[in-house]
């Protein structure tokens, strides 16, 4: 299952082409092409150079130009009848109310579907009215209820979702790497307590520890980092360990403390070099997993606080505005969905490559 | 096997001792509660008169004591947020609806995933194969908030065939039950079609198969019967996801369950009736995975635990 759906035999071999596409149909087989591809543009570039990339400003918005759906919708347009005209009050002068919308329109903006004929408009005429503005490619994917351009926001947030996810799995990783180690090398009451510990920590729902965790710390950047750290190091420290026992127990870390090296030395030189396949895989495994767990933090209001423009937080934004501007919620979530899903695929071909035994993991 | 029950048994109560202190201590550490109880104006000895009145004033390991004290006799404390109301009525109150949403999502991963993964693994490598596999694939990229807006945007704002949010009747629980329910959907798939191929290769399948036994009669009376042991052995992490997904899901779609409860107290720092429900979860899942165990061992009597 490393690679997309994508047919092993026949399907594809029947497709016409020459040498060069089946050759390019080898590739894609072979390596994950289009997760690397899609992970690249949606994750990796956008976080790096967000300052560059990004149209606009990503906090302060355009409040004349609100909710502009995205760049290929046209503009909403409806039959409405007219329910009042208003003419009374000098400000509202040449204003009419229509069926079923609170908001009043200018006699100007709509056309005449039937009645009207007198030159004024009279309760009962009906009227084309635009009820929504189409979108321009000045934001491609529209703007948000602040008038903040939702691609420039997505771009953004790509950093969010990346430094978590790497130092959330360095710090994680790294500690559940070195308790597996010592509770494999140590062995006794040691291995006991460590291995108590992770499942104690396996036994307990981790979006609810998360939240518990956050609440009690203030809620930012580092706590969501640490607190996701928290969550990830016993399967590692797991994982860890029960490779690390079978190396222990190898002749070359037997000769190697004949030799006289330090009990440091030799987990850090003997037994850890021979996990780093390991730890690599689980490592790319998991990104797909914090990303997850960090946008669903932020969408619960216990993550990232709120002008930084985390995917999560986006989509809690639109969350309200679902009935009348879908893509502020809708494109966020296919950042999430779109990245998480190629970090799977990569790390399932990953595993399949490094680290097979890795499988039921 | 006695001896395993009683050893798993008491592990669990083990992490469950430890889950209360970790949440106690959490919940002490990250301020003073009065902040919630009292208005910024307050003075100092209206804070005192509170911290009295809520036992605050003791130290930690004593509060602690309390707290256990109570716990035995049922008693979890009185809300902050809802000032007053003990924490174990809010519980009573939003429990059923958690868990008929609960079951509901378990019964439609259940019906949705034992026949499909089963065609799947009959019709392996076919077209109908990968778009399973692309399904499942997507199922476990996808976080249950933005598959539940999604689903609430296309059904009940697009196509207006259900409610978007709240409780009532059967038509308020299928988008939620079927954004919890995915994931499950998703890994149970998986694990059924991969028992499923497993099984189909056994040589009692091929007997049964020259004896003319029809082919839907080998499908579902042999193998499938067989093949339901792996995903049962699911099921436990299943409870996981559930109480897990409860939390988003009835929070995307304002379902008045212990899951949106929790998010509110969290927000409120009402740490009473945070502790209670995390407890009370926490309870749920080792006694979910404990079972699931024993079970598996019952289904299939090949297994034993030393």
């Amino acid at each position: 299952m490393a690679l997309v759906a994508l047919p092993k035999r026949g399907l594809m071999d029947s497709l016409p082409g020459g040498p060069a596409v089946q050759q390019g149909l080898t590739w894609a087989r072979r390596y994950p092409l289009l997760p690397g591809f899609v992970l690249l543009f949606v994750l990796i570039i956008p976080a790096i150079f967000a300052n560059q990339i990004a149209p606009h400003d990503y906090r302060i918005g355009d409040l004349d130009l609100v909710k502009q759906p995205p760049a290929w919708i046209g503009d909403k347009i409806a039959e409405q009848t007219v329910v009042q005209t208003v003419d009374r009050r000098v400000a509202r002068r040449g204003e009419i109310t229509v069926k079923s919308a609170t908001r009043r329109i200018d006699k100007g903006t709509a056309t005449f579907l039937q009645g009207g004929g007198d030159g004024t408009v009279d309760v009962g005429d009906k009227l084309r009215v635009v009820i929504r503005k189409g979108g321009s490619w000045t934001y491609p994917l529209g703007t948000d209820k602040q008038g903040r351009d939702i691609l420039s926001r997505i771009i953004h947030g790509s950093r969010v979702s990346l430094t978590v996810s790497v130092l959330a799995i360095a710090l994680g990783g790294g500690m559940g790497v070195i308790l597996g180690l010592v509770a494999a090398y140590k062995g006794g009451i040691v291995d006991t307590v460590i291995m108590r510990l992770v499942d104690i920590k396996l036994a307990f729902p981790s979006i609810l520890l998360a939240l518990v965790l956050v609440a009690a710390w203030k809620p930012g950047l580092m706590t969501v980092i640490i607190v996701i750290a928290v969550l990830l190091w016993a399967r590692y420290a797991r994982v860890v360990r029960g490779e690390a026992l079978a190396i222990r127990n190898r002749d070359f870390i037997g000769r190697a403390q004949v030799a006289g090296a330090s009990n440091f030395r030799i987990m850090a030189r003997h037994i850890f070099p021979n996990l780093v396949n390991t730890a690599v895989v689980l490592a790319t495994l998991e990104v797909g997993h914090v990303i997850i767990l960090e946008s669903t933090l932020s969408f619960l209001g216990a993550g990232i606080p709120r002008p930084t423009p985390a995917w999560g937080v986006m989509v809690a934004d639109g969350r309200e505005l679902i009935v009348a501007a879908w893509w502020i919620f809708f494109f966020p979530c296919v950042a999430i969905v779109l990245t998480v899903l190629s970090m799977n695929l990569l790390g399932d071909w990953l595993r399949d490559k490094l680290d097979p035994k890795l499988r039921n993991v | 096997m006695q001896r395993y029950i009683l050893r798993r048994s008491a592990q669990g109560l083990l992490a469950i001792v430890v889950i209360s202190m970790v949440v106690f201590a959490l919940a002490r550490v990250t301020g003073d509660p009065t902040q919630v109880l009292l208005p910024d104006e307050a003075s100092e000895e209206q804070i005192l008169a509170t911290q009295i009145e809520w036992g605050l004033d003791k130290p930690l390991h004593i509060q602690y004591w309390i707290y256990i004290k109570r716990l035995t006799r049922g008693d979890m404390g009185n809300s902050f947020k809802w000032y007053g109301v003990p924490a174990t009525q809010l519980i009573k109150e939003r429990l059923p609806a958690t868990i008929q949403l609960s079951l509901f999502a378990l019964l439609i991963s259940a019906a949705i995933a034992f026949p499909v993964g089963v065609m799947v693994a009959v019709k392996k490598d076919s077209g109908f194969d990968y778009a399973g596999k692309m399904f499942a694939i997507l199922g476990q990229s996808a976080p249950s908030f933005a598959l539940g807006l999604i689903l609430m945007w296309v059904f009940a704002v697009q196509l207006d065939w259900f409610p978007t949010s709240g409780k009532g009747g059967l038509n308020h629980m299928i988008l939620p039950g079927v954004a919890l329910g995915y994931y499950n959907v998703a890994a149970l798939m998986r694990l059924t079609r991969s028992s499923m191929l497993e099984v189909l290769d056994t040589e009692y399948v091929k007997l049964a198969r020259i004896k003319g036994v029809s082919e839907r009669r080998v499908i579902w009376k042999h193998c499938f019967r067989n093949a339901l042991i792996v995903p049962l052995t699911y099921f436990g992490l299943i409870g996981a996801v559930l109480i897990t997904g409860s939390v988003v899901t009835e929070t995307v779609f304002a379902w008045p369950g212990l899951g949106a409860l929790v998010i509110e107290a969290i927000l409120a720092r009402d740490f009473t009736v945070v502790q209670a429900v995390v407890l009370l979860f926490a309870f749920a899942f080792i006694l979910i995975n404990i079972l699931v165990d024993i079970l598996y061992a019952y289904i299939d009597p090949r297994i034993r635990y030393a």
